[in-house]
């Protein structure tokens, strides 16, 4: 596997003519062509696009919406940004033919609070496709219509959660719902909704207009296509790249110029912390899920001041709702700080932490809990030596 | 929905597609702990102590909120979940305030009880105990949020059964709690003060604004004269905040406050009585005015006013509604009015001394007594209010073994009831004793049902209605009212008031009388009552009050002999000179 730019590549697809190829072709066919490229959604939690839009499409319910998710909270992500800032032509492409798709005429990017300077680009470009008759009323001279509008974040972490960002949307606290009801069934008002990333969004051009068997070719097994990673820390060229699933980390940090590697930090914070060691472990949902960000720790860094940066995230960020999150953040901060200060000296010491790990993948009620302990876990049992052997149990 | 099969710790069985796992254990007699969880309240899903694992899943389930799926198969005590619940449970505890010997809730607690049934001797995650933070300070209610384990019980009561919603969760993480809009306090927010949220919290978060010690000094206070009123509800809660069966003790209940020491027990049954009095001649001169003076000033549908929650509900969020509210007092200051005037003079005792208690089943009552316009005595007219619980604590600290009491009676003066009165601690209560007198004011006859029980006004829905049609021929001198259907609305639980009273504001019905109570239940599931409440609590509350209506010698209002001997010595007449003096009231808007 190598790197690949297809969403980045220089030359680019015409603007519309994935839309126009998907709207002569019918709903379900459309649906079929993206769940058939296997791709799976690029915010992180993996899930297949081509289901949850299948669902989406299924759901009965009015004012269907198709919801891009462009709150890119994760630390060490800026894929989306640059995404939405040089290819917000066909983010709005996707979420048409998503539109479409699922039969929904209403679309909502909800941006992070940070990226403000980028919404008259974004209005322009809508300008623009609105002129061509890409967006709007009767697309392309169909009874299709769609539109999308641009709601700013509320600038927390949490709030890129699917269903906090839902909640958030409609002026609620930004606090993660009960699943079920997904949102595919019941989402931002109650309608059947889709919430994608925007680079699933921008994807699904190329799906359509190349078809799923070329986009089955990219990636390894089941996963399929390109993804953006964003590349930062000790490197020599930092940004973001684009490269096939199924690449090594080793084969991404050589293009990205990294000589020395203690550490590399995929999927943000909540990611997978891996050692020199584990280079050639591929970026997959299989093996090291990818996210969107890449942290690269030379020898220099102190690995315990790193957990502590990454904990003491969760700590702020953790919406306090539910009780293994809310109290258990604090708890693995403690814990770090202890092991720092020397209070804790053995790993019997700290089992109860680890437990305490477990439990909370096991039992947060979103993503955000249920994967700020891996850094806990990864880093301690990985770079941390005990008099009774390393931090893991 | 179909049935569907499930298996539940290896045993399969056949339950209703789509009811929880929770209701489906609960079903198949397999028990799951809970928090967050309460029957009369959404699914929050927050406490994660109801976790369980199902085969298939990568993450464990929360029972409470996921529904079941064909051939699920649930596991509620695998070894991930028994150490998942015992690690929550100690999360949750470490981040408690765990002095359980000084907290109010102690011994009734729900975090006590997991702790306990879970064996937590030793904590891991136990850090610096924390201290005690009392965060609010209202007449009613008091909140200490050291003791608060965030299962937003308490938000979601105000919301959702009252559409109060002053309380909310602020701030994020591990420094997140309940507060008020900006941090005012419940006493600078339209807070009820109705204390549903005490009655639903699981710990002692939230609890009523205690005047046990100032009570118990009044009493051993040799220059001071003590009586003390019950309400209707307190007969069929005190038991049970006893720890013994719900039933209805009223026989007991005296004999155990003689036994604290007061110098007289009487009963808010009696201004209850005297309430229907005033209401029903305010009602039938509304009714007059209306009818024949076409008097377009007079407000109609008449409301009740005997409860405090909603009197406080109605000057925050309908304030153009308030000509509509009776001008009577509830019983509990008609009482204080009285005990301070009529009882002093009967008694001899100099009024100055008289110390007027109430023991009530309600917080809001606390607030009540404070209001500025309640001193038409001459005196502040309620000086102390108790809730059941508080009581309860009182009788415990006494050592008194109220189970093994024998029945005394109430002493004289204010003392008698009848069924009319009793029934006020009911939803519907209050219309029921009210038309029972009406009826027979405007009729000259008894209202014609079976054994005087007005069964369509009574029950636990939400809101209920109910038209009766005068006869032809009418008591002299209400001859207007012949052939009139009256009707009229009960409702209780503020929510279910919003509902009503948005229809009342946009002339959408045309009720003549609404009974509201502001709590779910009427009085008998009020702020002050025993906890745990839920559906089943609150119906065997109410089949112990109706019980003892049946077996009352005095099932009307006017047939209370104090009642007459009140009017004949006196008052003098129904909103007569007096009676306006000491048992009518104004209200004030608030925003
Ligand atoms: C705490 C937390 C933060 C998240 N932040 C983001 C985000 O910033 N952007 C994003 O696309 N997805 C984020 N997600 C994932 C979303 O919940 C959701 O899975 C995603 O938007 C679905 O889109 P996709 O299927 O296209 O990936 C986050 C999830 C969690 C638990
Ligand atoms: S896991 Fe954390 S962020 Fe998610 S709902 Fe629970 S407390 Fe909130």
């Amino acid at each position: 596997m190598s790197e690949k730019r297809i969403l980045t590549a220089a030359e680019q697809p015409e603007a519309g003519a994935a839309l126009k190829k998907s709207l002569e072709m019918t709903k379900a066919d459309v649906v079929f062509e993206v769940r058939e490229s296997n791709m799976r959604g690029r915010g992180g939690a993996g899930f297949p696009t081509g289901v949850k839009w299948n669902l989406a499409g299924a759901a009965s319910g009015a004012n269907k919406m198709v919801i891009c998710n462009a709150d890119e909270g994760e630390p060490g992500t800026f894929k989306d940004k640059l995404l939405l800032e040089k290819y917000a032509s066909k983010l709005l492409e996707g979420m048409t033919i998503g539109g479409y798709a699922i039969g929904s005429s209403q679309g909502i990017i909800y941006l992070r609070a940070e990226y403000p300077y980028l919404v008259p680009g974004i209005m322009k470009v809508r300008e623009e496709l609105i002129s061509k008759n890409f967006l709007g009323e009767g697309i392309l001279g169909t009874d299709f219509s769609f539109d999308v509008e641009i709601r700013m974040g509320a600038g927390a972490y949490v709030c890129g959660e699917e269903t906090s960002l839902i909640e958030s949307l409609e002026g609620k606290r930004g606090e993660p719902r009960n699943k079920p009801p997904f949102p595919v069934n019941s989402g931002y008002l109650s309608r059947p909704t889709i919430v994608n990333n925007v680079e699933t969004f921008v994807s699904v051009p190329y799906i359509i207009l190349n078809g799923s068997e070329w986009y089955q070719d990219l990636g390894i097994g089941s996963c399929t296509g390109t993804k953006l990673f964003s590349i930062s820390g000790d490197v020599e060229n930092p940004g973001v790249y684009e490269f096939q699933m199924g690449s090594t980390i080793g084969e991404l940090l050589e293009v990205a110029g990294v000589k020395d590697v203690q550490a590399v930090q995929v999927g943000g914070a909540s990611g997978t912390t891996i050692s020199a060691g584990e280079l050639d472990r591929k970026l997959s949902f299989e093996d090291l899920p990818p996210g969107g960000s890449v942290i690269v720790f030379n020898s220099s860094r102190n690995m315990m001041d790193v957990l502590e940066n990454f904990l003491e995230f969760f700590v702020h960020e953790s919406c306090g709702q539910c009780a293994p999150c809310r109290e258990g953040n604090v708890r693995l901060l403690d814990t770090a700080r202890a092991i720092r200060g020397g209070k804790i000296t053995s790993r019997e010491e700290l089992k109860p932490f680890f437990m305490l790990a477990e439990v909370m993948k096991l039992g947060s009620k979103c993503g955000l809990g249920q994967t700020s302990p891996n850094c806990f876990v990864d880093i301690i049992t990985k770079f941390i030596d005990f008099p009774d052997g390393k931090g893991g149990m | 929905m179909p049935n569907v099969s499930v298996t539940i710790n290896g045993v399969t069985t056949s339950v209703r597609e789509g009811v929880t796992i929770l209701d489906s254990c609960k079903t198949a007699g397999v028990e799951i702990p809970t928090l967050c969880y309460h029957p009369d309240l959404s699914l929050a899903g927050n406490c994660r102590m109801c976790l369980v694992e199902v085969e298939g899943w990568k993450t464990l389930a929360i029972a409470c909120v996921t529904p079941v799926t064909p051939n699920m198969v649930i596991n509620t005590h695998s070894k991930k979940v028994r150490h998942a619940r015992r690690t929550v449970l100690k999360l949750l505890l470490a981040a408690h305030n765990v002095n359980c010997p000084e907290c109010e809730r102690n011994k009734n607690c729900e975090l006590q009880e997991l702790a306990e049934k879970h064996n937590i001797t030793f904590n891991e995650y136990q850090t610096s105990p924390k201290p005690s933070s009392i965060e609010e300070v209202s007449p009613g209610i008091m909140r200490d949020n050291s003791r608060c384990i965030m299962c937003t019980r308490c938000v979601r009561t105000c919301e959702e059964l009252q559409s109060v919603a002053v309380i909310r969760p602020v701030g994020r993480s591990a420094s997140v709690n309940i507060s008020t809009f900006m941090d005012l306090g419940l006493n600078n927010v339209p807070c009820t003060q109705c204390g549903q949220c005490i009655n639903r919290c699981p710990t002692g978060a939230l609890f009523e604004t205690s005047e046990i010690r100032q009570v118990w000094e009044a009493i051993e206070d040799p220059e001071k004269f003590v009586v003390v009123q019950t309400a209707p509800a307190i007969r069929v809660g005190i038991a049970e905040a006893l720890g013994l069966p719900t039933d209805r003790t009223t026989g007991k209940m005296v004999a155990a406050i003689r036994g604290l020491g007061f110098d007289r027990v009487l009963d808010t049954d009696f201004t209850a009585d005297l309430t229907i009095i005033e209401e029903g001649h305010e009602l039938i001169s509304r009714l007059k005015k209306v009818l024949v003076d076409g008097d377009t000033d007079t407000a109609l549908p008449m409301t009740t006013s005997c409860s405090p929650g909603w009197i406080k509900f109605i000057e925050h969020k309908y304030p153009d509604l308030l000509p509509n509210v009776s001008s009577c007092k509830s019983p509990q200051q008609m009482f204080g009015a009285l005990s301070k005037t009529y009882l002093a003079g009967k008694e001899g005792v100099d009024p100055s001394k008289v110390i007027c208690v109430s023991i009530m089943p309600c917080t809001a009552k606390k607030y009540e007594k404070e209001r500025p316009e309640m001193r038409d005595s001459g005196y502040k007219d309620v000086d102390y209010v108790l809730t059941t619980r508080e009581l309860a604590s009182m009788i415990q600290e006494a050592g008194i073994d109220f189970d093994n009491l024998h029945d005394e009676k109430y002493d004289r003066w204010m003392g008698d009831s009848t069924g009319a009165a009793v029934i006020f601690g009911a939803t519907g209560g209050v219309m029921e004793a009210a038309l029972r007198t009406a009826y027979e004011i405007v009729t000259g006859q008894e209202i014609p049902f079976e054994g005087l029980n007005i069964i369509p006004v009574r029950g636990m829905e939400g809101i209920k209605d109910a038209a009766i049609t005068m006869p032809d021929k009418m008591a002299s001198g209400f001859e207007f009212l012949a052939g009139v259907t009256l009707k009229v609305a009960v409702v209780h639980g503020l929510a279910n008031t919003r509902k009503l009273m948005d229809k009342v504001r946009a002339g959408e019905v045309d009720y003549h009388f609404i009974e509201i109570m502001a709590c779910p239940g009427g009085c008998l599931g009020g702020g002050g009552q025993p906890i745990p409440t839920n559906p089943t609590v609150r119906k065997k509350r109410s089949d112990a009050i109706y019980e003892e209506d049946a077996v009352l010698h005095f099932r009307k209002s006017h047939a209370n002999p104090e009642i007459q001997l009140l009017y004949a010595e006196f008052l003098k007449e129904p909103l007569g000179h007096k009676s306006h003096e000491l048992l009518h009231t104004h209200y004030t808007k608030r925003d």
